[in-house]
């Protein structure tokens, strides 16, 4: 699958069909996931609330998954030395950058009614930061650099650096006992919450993950004709 | 192993003299720490609560000072081609390099950070320990740091940027070496913060090298 689509001439032509697929069944399941969410009962702790969870979640597991995918691409590409692996962890790290905003600031809102505060310093809230200031870092870097094939390789290894910390992201929880939720749906023995509001949580999950690799496809389009064009403009110079 | 030595002795002469040496780094720690008082206003039950904590702030942030030249001086007048070319492994170049960086900030500030410390009201109980979290974190700053310095090579916003993808990296080390004082100082039990940081720091010692080495390779290519 990944050999034969890391021709660019290929993806291009895969991509144009799969992309707007995925694309229109993410907003079914979103469509689905918030229809069913909305029509869930209120907690009987956390009342209205509680349905942020349909939003917040997703976008934090999303989070992790993008910069998964932005590693895997730069691992393809710091190894394979492939042009279309480097366009696709370059296309997926701001793409990354928001989920993660949005997981923060959804956590935020969420937070306050519950917590009474907008923010705490728990290892879980502060990990998350940490992958968002991740995203940016990796961005930051790549724009600095002019030479884009050494910018993609610099900012690779950047990447691969960082996978050290996605452990560190999951396992605080485990580390250190603290404010945040421990392992509600990832629970050993099955996910401790119920049926009525896993529904709606996974079909917003499937929804966030096909969403991505959607704009994800989009953005690595994006990148080959941006690519193209320079190459062009490279030549009509001469 | 003897050019091992003949690279740590001149990475050594190098960074002492580098922007100053230690005493730059050392200056810096002394203004933050001054600071901290000034712009929290000064009542001293709030400054002992806060002086273990900060005074491994002003630590990491005081280690990030002369990360800037560690390879960009090299690979500017083109030392770091030769290195490359030489019979070491560019990987050895990095731990020399990383190693003269700890030597020479690292040490200095780690002797300093129990005095912070104390003198911002921290109890002198404290000390040993702020010292030797100091000693063994500062080994993860300098490896830590050799990476992003080696990563942001030929980079247009050299410091900025550097501090920008190095800081996240440090928070383990924050955590676990603030955590292990905090503890301490709660009388709780200190070692696993102590650990921890260790293993971090000697992750980084072993796996840092390949990818400040495979990055030198990606700028000067």
């Amino acid at each position: 699958m990944i050999t034969v689509l890391a021709n660019p001439q290929r993806f291009l032509a895969f991509s144009r069909v799969a992309a707007p697929i995925l694309g229109a069944l993410a907003a079914i399941l979103a469509a689905a996931a918030l229809w069913t969410g909305w029509s869930a009962p209120d907690d009987y702790q956390q009342g209205a609330t509680v349905r942020l969870m349909f939003i917040h979640v997703p976008a934090a597991i999303t989070g992790m998954l993008i910069y998964g995918c932005l590693a895997g691409s730069a691992f393809f590409g710091l190894v394979f030395r492939h042009l279309l692996a480097d366009a696709a962890a370059r296309a997926a790290a701001p793409l990354g950058a928001a989920v993660t905003l949005l997981g923060l600031i959804t956590g935020s809102f969420w937070g306050r009614p519950m917590w009474g505060a907008w923010w705490v310093w728990d290892a879980r809230l502060t990990s998350y930061l940490i992958l968002f200031l991740f995203f940016v870092g990796y961005m930051a870097l790549q724009a600095s650099i002019d030479d884009e094939t050494k910018a993609d390789r610099a900012s690779g290894i950047l990447a691969m650096v960082g996978v050290i910390m996605l452990p560190i992201v999951h396992y605080s929880v485990l580390w250190w006992n603290s404010l945040h939720q421990g392992e509600t749906i990832f629970a050993p023995g099955g996910p401790k919450a119920s049926a009525v509001y896993l529904t709606p949580l996974f079909l917003m999950w499937a929804a966030y993950s096909l969403g991505f690799g959607a704009l994800w496809m989009v953005r690595i389009r994006g990148e080959i004709w941006r690519r193209r064009a320079q190459a062009l403009a490279v030549q009509g110079a001469r | 192993m003897n050019g091992f030595g003949v690279l740590l002795k001149r990475e050594l002469a190098m960074a002492w003299n580098r922007g100053g040496g230690p005493a730059v780094a050392l200056a810096f720690n002394v203004c933050a720490v001054t600071l901290l008082p000034l712009a929290s206003g000064g009542s001293l039950d709030k400054l002992k609560l806060l002086a273990p904590g900060f005074s491994w702030v002003a630590l990491a942030l005081a280690s990030l000072l002369s990360l800037e030249r560690l390879f960009e001086r090299d690979y500017e007048d083109g030392a770091l081609d030769l290195l490359a070319l030489g019979p070491a492994p560019l990987e050895l170049v990095a731990v020399a390099k990383c190693l003269a960086q700890w030597v020479c900030t690292g040490i200095p500030l780690a002797v300093f950070a129990p005095i912070a410390a104390t003198a911002l009201g921290a109890d002198l109980a404290l000390a040993p320990l702020t010292f030797l979290c100091a000693l063994i974190g500062g080994i993860g700053f300098a490896f830590v740091g050799g990476v992003g310095a080696a990563v942001s090579l030929g980079a247009r916003a050299g410091g900025v940027l550097i501090a920008v993808i190095v800081l996240p990296l440090f928070t383990p080390l924050a955590i676990f070496g603030g955590g292990a004082i905090a503890s301490l100082a709660m009388g709780l039990d200190w070692r696993p913060g102590l650990l921890f940081l260790s293993a971090y720091s000697l992750l980084f010692l072993a796996l840092g090298p390949f990818a400040m080495a495979m990055a030198c390779r990606n700028a000067l290519s």
